[in-house]
């Protein structure tokens, strides 16, 4: 209904979202709106769904019935690939790179050009690449480590080279899966730091646990709860509410 | 290609087909049964499962020489003796290969694959140094020969019809060791979550031991039922052994009864088509229907549906 | 040819060149014909191997399957020699001269119409090389966009291998059965079964392996081969950076089965036959173990452990048949268990290392040396 009236507002819209694993219903019936440079954390309780609805969004888990817009494209139709080439990237919970390569290699292999099999046969490591690379590189604080490979950071370095990875991608849709967890008080700090300027000139989406965290930079927050959406608004508003309180912020 | 049999005569075909297809189907359960156990559970590629089943198929051979020699009147029964022996030579090779090698290659399965079939090699070379390289049959006791005349049309080996009832009961059992007894929890615990298993207190080494030799010895089983179908040379497990991951692949790698309805969907269509064409192509209509129904349905045919 | 730094790192430039010496210099001058010949056939296996290295070793994609491609590759040059060897002259005692022997026997009266076209050499040439890249793509789209992959992409292709077995088994009229196709005498008019044809197809396979090294080598350089390796390790971080990784797969897939088909053709040149031994599931899973020995991450240990294998097979086999494959069994467990990387494994840990530092030492040495040959004339 909402999405008939303004077509234009919203860079994501998930309409009636389900998806049922053997009868089990991780998402359910589940509606959400993004705007242009909005910061969305959602957070819930352990299995209330937030991973799954990352998972729909890029693609990873295919949708039983229900919608995502993203820019007017329906994304439930498209592959993972072609999903990130509409400009949706995505942080995984446990960093995931690439051990075997190199920091650089690694940033190198995100740098949205020479995509195609054909593409990446005749890919050039030219200046634009290079100063790419070394930008982001110094924004992750892994500048001075381009040639080590990815095996040695610390977990830490890992989720930061992640994130570095995304942004090279340069989407508009930026997905983090909890995106402090397991880091030292001072990687948190810095990271904070770090996802304050990433965030500008685009939309983010957030799972995170750390209510400090969440509070510093959510502009809205959506509290998930068996898959549908318990509460939504503000983070003050929903702080006080009283449905979160019982089942996640309560105890 | 139906056109010169009439409908009485293609029926009876069928029936007998079909008793000769679930023969083939014990055998490939039986096999099926220990790899879905070592592959199912444990993720484990047991290239030298055939070797196992041989072994077992060697020794139920001995085991009927020895009958015939030294004690001639108890020979109707050795069967039995013979196939307690094949589970014994074939499970404790099993637990002693576990030790050696295969736990050393729990997080990388595709080199299981590789290991093993180095093993294979070594057994195939040894049986082939220990009992020679020409096949052997074993005698079998009078009570298991001839055929039970079903109708005019249709005639029933009985030693056929025996190892059926064997490959029921073995099932059985291995259904309730699996999913019924403390043992079977065990072996679904460390494969669902090796770590936490570990934490309360489940011995995850010996588990993991007792499960290869389990799955190793149901092969030596299997070997015996084998001696009853065909003769045993060095090489003969080495024929099934593609068959048999396609039946535990084709049934879904964890559901026993996949395991069970992929093995008689299979051997069922292999046999029936060998009545109307060459056995080769027979076979190569069923692999390709096997390989064609994996592709659109890579899971199997018995697999839950999981959030990842 | 580019060969600097960058092309290859310093260890692969030692193999490089101690593989020309050793291929183009030492054991032609050390061999007679009889065993340049047998080398000839080792080496028609590391094209295999170099192929396995790329879609196995960076890909992390086992396909035991390899012998379906080595074969094709052998068969379709096996037609165009087998149709040249049965022109009219040569087979009028034949009830239907100018076929294949092997299908006068089977009662065949006109040659398959899948034969015709191997008439023409240029046809059989594109054929050797897109009869199997066709084949794989099929087999590889089908699985890898179906995200089948690890042990069940393995066991998948092993059936295949199979199924092509039984297939030219049974179909003996038109692929020669189990004893495939042979008495292949010319090419063009040439004799190949001369010691000088020998010789000058030796060197023509070198020549072609060379070729394959040097595009094995280029594609592992590029993105593509870096991607090869992420895919190996995260394939989910890979398709969620905007690749489609189906589609590397199926690349890589494709590569190892062309690579394979090349060695398939010369092997036919070099041994005057193909036959489907060369094609089933253990000489596939052979083709695994020459490049498991060697390196599965090395192209040069790959052919380095192709030639050592194949030369301990055929001096053992010939002394011991029977510990050969006790010998090759334990060989292919200890590497697994012990030496993942292989041979090129044991160099990058071992042997480097030590020469390594026996050089450093050296300059040390005569840094020093240096030092006081300056200061002496100060004095």
């Amino acid at each position: 209904m909402l999405i008939g009236h303004q077509p234009k507002e919203f860079l994501l819209a998930v309409e009636a979202l389900t998806v049922s694993f053997d009868g089990f219903k991780a998402v359910n019936d589940l509606s959400f709106y993004v705007e242009e440079n909005e910061i969305r954390v959602i957070i819930g309780p352990n299995g209330a769904g937030k991973t799954t609805v990352l998972d729909l969004i890029c693609g990873k888990t295919k949708a039983t019935s229900g919608s995502i817009q993203f820019r007017g494209k329906e994304l439930t139709k498209l592959r993972e690939n072609e999903i990130v080439k509409a400009g949706v990237g995505r942080k995984f919970q446990t960093p995931s790179v690439f051990e075997d390569l190199s920091v650089f290699e690694n940033l190198e292999i995100s740098f949205p050009r020479g995509r195609t099999v054909f593409g990446s046969l005749t890919f050039q490591r030219d200046s634009v690449v290079k100063d790419r690379v070394e930008e982001v590189a110094e924004m992750i604080f892994l500048k001075d480590r381009l040639k080590t490979s990815a095996a040695e950071l610390s977990h830490g370095q890992k989720q930061w080279l992640e994130i570095g990875m995304l942004l090279i991608q340069n989407p508009d849709l930026l997905m983090l899966d909890e995106p402090v967890a397991g880091m030292s008080v001072s990687e948190r700090a810095k990271t904070a730091e770090l996802l304050n300027r990433i965030i500008k000139d685009r939309s983010v989406l957030v799972i995170e646990h750390d209510m400090k965290f969440v509070e510093d930079i959510a502009h809205k927050v959506t509290v998930l709860h068996q898959g549908q959406i318990l509460s939504e608004g503000t983070m003050e508003r929903v702080k006080n509410d009283p449905k979160v309180v019982e089942v996640y912020l309560g105890h | 290609m139906f056109g010169d049999y009439s409908i009485g005569d293609l029926g009876a075909i069928f029936a007998m087909q079909g008793f000769a297809g679930l023969i083939l189907f014990s055998v490939y359960v039986l096999m099926a049964l220990g790899l879905a156990i070592i592959f199912g559970q444990m993720g484990v590629i047991n290239m030298a499962h055939g070797e196992f089943m041989i072994l077992g198929a060697y020794v139920t051979w001995m085991t009927s020489n020895a009958f015939q020699h030294f004690l001639p009147a108890l020979f109707p029964g050795y069967f039995f003796v013979a196939m307690i022996f094949a589970f014994i030579a074939s499970g404790s090779l099993g637990m002693l290969v576990e030790w050696a090698m295969i736990r050393r290659l729990y997080k990388r399965p595709l080199d299981t694959l590789l290991a093993t079939w180095g093993l294979s090699l070594i057994l195939q070379q040894a049986y082939r140094s220990v009992f020679g390289a020409r096949e052997v049959g074993v005698e079998l006791p009078d009570w298991m020969m001839g055929s039970w005349q079903a109708t005019d049309a249709i005639q029933i080996p009985i030693n056929g019809m025996f190892v059926m009832c064997l490959t029921i009961l073995i099932t059985l059992v291995v259904a309730y060791v699996l999913f019924l007894s403390r043992w079977g929890k065990q072996v679904r615990a460390v494969v669902q979550n090796r770590v936490m298993a570990g934490a309360v207190g489940i011995n995850t080494e010996k588990v993991d031991r007792y499960t290869f030799g389990l799955g190793c010895g149901i092969a030596g089983v299997a070997g015996s039922a084998f001696t009853m179908i065909g003769s045993t040379g060095p090489t003969a497990g080495q024929l099934y052994i593609v068959d048999t991951f396609l039946v535990v692949v084709f049934g879904g790698a964890a559901s026993l009864v996949g395991t069970i309805a992929s093995a008689f969907t299979i051997s069922q269509a292999q046999s029936t088509m060998e009545f109307f064409m060459s056995g080769s192509m027979a076979k190569v209509l069923t692999l390709l229907a096997i390989v064609a129904i994996l592709m659109m349905r890579p899971q199997g045919l018995f697999a839950l549906k999981v959030r990842k | 040819m580019i060969i600097n730094s960058r092309f290859f790192n310093r260890s692969e430039l030692i193999g490089f060149v101690s593989l020309l010496l050793l291929l183009v210099v030492i054991l032609p001058l050390a061999l007679d014909v009889f065993r340049l010949n047998l080398v000839a056939k080792y080496l028609t296996y590391a094209f295999v191997a170099i192929g396995l290295v790329l879609c196995w070793g960076y890909g992390g994609i086992l396909s035991l399957g390899q012998g379906v491609f080595f074969g094709l590759g052998g068969y379709c040059m096996a037609m165009f020699l087998k149709l040249e060897a049965s022109s009219v002259a040569n087979t009028k005692i034949q009830s239907t001269p100018g076929i294949p022997d092997f299908m006068d026997w089977n009662q065949l009266t006109q040659l398959p119409f899948f034969w015709k076209p191997f008439q023409s050499f240029p046809f059989a040439l594109a054929a050797i090389i897109l009869v199997p890249a066709i084949f794989a793509f099929i087999i590889g789209a089908a699985m890898f966009k179906r995200r089948v992959g690890g042990v069940y992409f393995a066991i998948i292709t092993q059936a295949v291998a199979a199924i092509l077995t039984i297939l030219i088994v049974g179909q003996q009229g038109y692929t020669g059965g189990i004893n495939g196709i042979t008495d292949l005498r010319t090419l063009h008019g040439w004799d190949i079964r001369t010691d000088h044809a020998k010789l000058i197809l030796y060197f023509v396979e070198v020549f072609l392996l060379f070729v394959a090294i040097l595009v094995a080598q280029f594609i592992r350089l590029t993105k593509l081969g870096r991607i090869l390796v992420a895919m190996r390790e995260q394939e989910d971080r890979v398709r969620f950076s905007g690749y489609s990784v189906a589609n590397f797969k199926i690349f890589a897939f494709c590569a190892a089965a062309v690579f394979a088909a090349v060695g398939g053709a010369l092997f036919t040149l070099e041994v005057g036959f193909m036959s489907p031994s060369f094609v089933g599931i253990v000489p596939s899973i052979e083709m695994v173990i020459y490049t498991a020995v060697g390196g599965r991450l090395s192209i040069f240990g790959a052919v380095y452990g192709t030639i050592l294998v194949n030369f301990a097979k055929t001096s053992l086999s010939e002394t011991f048949p029977q510990l050969w494959l006790f010998g090759l069994g334990a060989l292919f467990i200890a590497v697994v268990l012990a030496f993942p990387n292989g041979l090129a494994g044991i160099w990058g840990d071992y042997v480097q290392p030590r020469i390594d530092r026996l050089l450093a030492s050296r300059t040390k040495k005569s840094g020093n040396g240096g030092l006081v040959a300056n200061g002496a004339p100060a004095e």
